[in-house]
């Protein structure tokens, strides 16, 4: 197999495990949405099987559970694959990290199930599971041909610069997910998540212009804000979605099929809404030079523009 | 260079989102030994009066959406019919079950023994019977898996320790207790959510839990001045002060206003 060959087929090994993560983080806030966390009380068997009776709750979590296995072996395989063939060292190490961040996860998932300081221990199980998908998906541009051709470096005659904005807008984004978890899993109550989310239009609103105006004529730039438009703005919808279905089922015996739909999208959409952000911030920092302001050639443009 | 700045980006990110979930809550306090009254005095029989009445409900008991278990085919081939919730349960003349009747005020002079008998709850048609639950710090709660599926029973105290136990079909009763008195601990079973009970944990035998006929009697109590409350899960608490002279019995009638209709 040529090194090309293999570059591509990581790449799509990466592409393959952050879809199966997105499955995981269906799975996970399918438990939590059905009110299903604590149907399992023991771990890591299942009622004291390898396979539980599969009934209510027991579906979602063991569900989870089989979903989590198969992504800790797919990034162990990546890890693996990426120590054996990958030229860059701190690439290497990304992958290596991500292994030892989705190990965490099972551990904290563990605890989660065998301590029960649910507030604490499901937020933080929520949040590891947002950085590890983060982390994937960092992988994934880093293994993409785009990243490993040379590219002529832009200047960035605004300021503050976008590079900066998208990385201030990741670390928002992020921030609310730590309060959109923490609301999920009864640490705090809505208000700061809501106060979040205008601080989070704020800053990609902010981001977005600043990027199209100094790099309308940069494709992979405008495509990354475009991705982050569309996640925000559907995100924000299914926020108050969910939100109206939390109260329409205060009363319901059990969690509603609209609730349920509507705030698994809603964690989904946040993971991606991230992601977005995450891939922007990236991309801005790869095209984008950090020492102070050059004025660059027409040329290095259009050689971007292609 | 450029890389670095990306790793040192990202191990930043990383730094953040640990420092976002540092906040320590925890219902969960340390436990101590099972509560054993203290040594105080007994309540003399010869003057102990006693509390009865009833409690009702003033209006139309809130229509309930009924429960779906459609996920669980046993639970509806158990269940002839629809099953509502059972937050408020009336019987005949409006009279309310599942109130928590019990003395606010602090007996700590007095000792009293923990009952020997165990406190039943049951599992059946995946229903929790009863709904209410009272009994005293250290006694036993012994609950009963009567249905053919699996359940998990999950009491979430904020004094007590939380426990969450399996219990699959057929599966030895479990006999747990809580060591703390705690007033409306949720049970809960994570295998099917529409399962909840609650549970009274008192320090004293003064308390009792209305059955369909709305009646309650709380006897033994010395001669003095009482606080009585009443809790009704959807209703919440109703006080009344009550005063007991020796050997007398005294009535006391609580009735909660209907408010809202759920399901509607």
């Amino acid at each position: 197999m040529s090194s090309t060959d293999n570059l591509r087929n990581v790449h799509r090994f990466v592409i393959l495990t952050c879809g199966s993560t997105v499955l995981l983080l269906m799975a996970g806030a399918l438990v939590t949405s059905n009110d299903a966390a604590d149907s399992v009380p023991d771990w890591p068997l299942a009622y004291g099987k390898i396979i539980p009776p599969f009934v209510g709750g027991i579906r979602y979590e063991f569900t989870h559970r089989v979903v989590a296995g198969l992504v800790a072996i797919l990034t162990l395989a990546l890890a693996l694959w990426l120590a054996r063939s990958e030229r860059r060292p701190w690439v290497r190490r990304l992958g290596w990290t991500v292994l030892a961040l989705v190990l965490t996860q099972a551990l904290l998932g563990a605890f989660r199930v065998l301590e029960r300081h649910a507030a604490l221990s499901a937020t933080a199980h929520a949040i590891l599971a947002q950085i590890f998908f983060a982390a994937l998906v960092s992988l994934a541009l880093f293994t993409s041909s785009w990243w490993q051709f040379e590219v002529p470096l832009l200047d960035d005659p605004g300021s503050p610069c976008v590079s900066s904005l998208a990385a201030s807008t990741t670390a928002v984004i992020f921030g609310q997910l730590v309060l959109g978890a923490a609301f999920r899993h009864g640490a705090f109550g809505i208000v700061p998540h809501i106060v979040g989310a205008g601080v989070v239009a704020l800053a990609v609103i902010w981001t977005g212009r600043a990027a199209k105006k100094r790099f309308a004529r940069i494709p992979s730039i405008r495509r990354s804000v475009v991705w982050l438009h569309a996640t925000f703005g559907t995100q924000i919808l299914l926020g108050g979605a969910a939100y109206w279905a939390i109260l329409a089922s205060r009363e319901a015996p059990q969690p509603s099929l609209a609730y349920v739909a509507l705030s698994v999208a809603h964690v989904l959409v946040g993971a991606l809404t991230l992601a977005a952000s995450v891939i922007l911030t990236l991309v801005c920092f790869r095209l984008i030079r950090r020492e102070p302001a050059r004025a660059h050639t027409h040329a290095q443009s259009e050689v971007l523009t292609r | 260079m450029k890389n670095k700045s990306l790793c040192f980006g990202f191990a930043a990110l990383l730094a953040l989102a640990f420092t976002g979930c540092g906040n320590k809550s925890s219902n969960e306090s340390s436990e101590q030994p099972a509560a054993t009254s203290a040594p105080g005095a007994t309540v003399d029989a010869a003057t102990a009066g006693s509390v009865s009445g009833s409690v009702k409900l003033d209006g139309t008991a809130p229509r309930m959406r009924p429960i779906n278990m459609s996920a669980e085919p046993y639970c509806q081939k158990a269940n002839k019919g629809p099953v509502v919730p059972p937050e408020v349960v009336t019987g005949e003349g409006n009279t309310l079950a599942n109130v928590v009747v019990y003395v606010k005020d602090d007996m700590s002079k007095y000792s009293f023994p923990t009952p020997s008998d165990a406190v039943p709850l049951a599992q059946q048609g995946c229903m929790y019977d009863p709904h209410v639950v009272a009994l005293m710090a250290g006694q036993t709660l012994e609950v009963k898996n009567d249905d053919q599926t699996t359940h998990n029973i999950h009491p979430m105290p904020k004094d007590n320790r939380e426990w969450n136990k399996s219990q699959p079909p057929g599966a030895a009763p479990i006999d747990d207790s809580f060591a703390r008195p705690e007033l409306g601990i949720p049970v809960k079973c994570n295998v099917h959510p529409w399962m909840k009970s609650y549970i009274f944990v008192f320090k004293n035998p003064y308390y009792a839990v209305t059955a369909k006929d709305g009646k309650f009697e709380i006897k033994d109590l010395p001669p003095g001045t009482y606080t009585i409350v009443a809790w009704q899960e959807k209703y919440g608490t109703q006080e009344q002060t009550v005063t007991i002279g020796p050997k007398e019995a005294k009535e006391v009638s609580f009735t909660f206003k209907a408010s809202g209709t759920a399901g509607d």
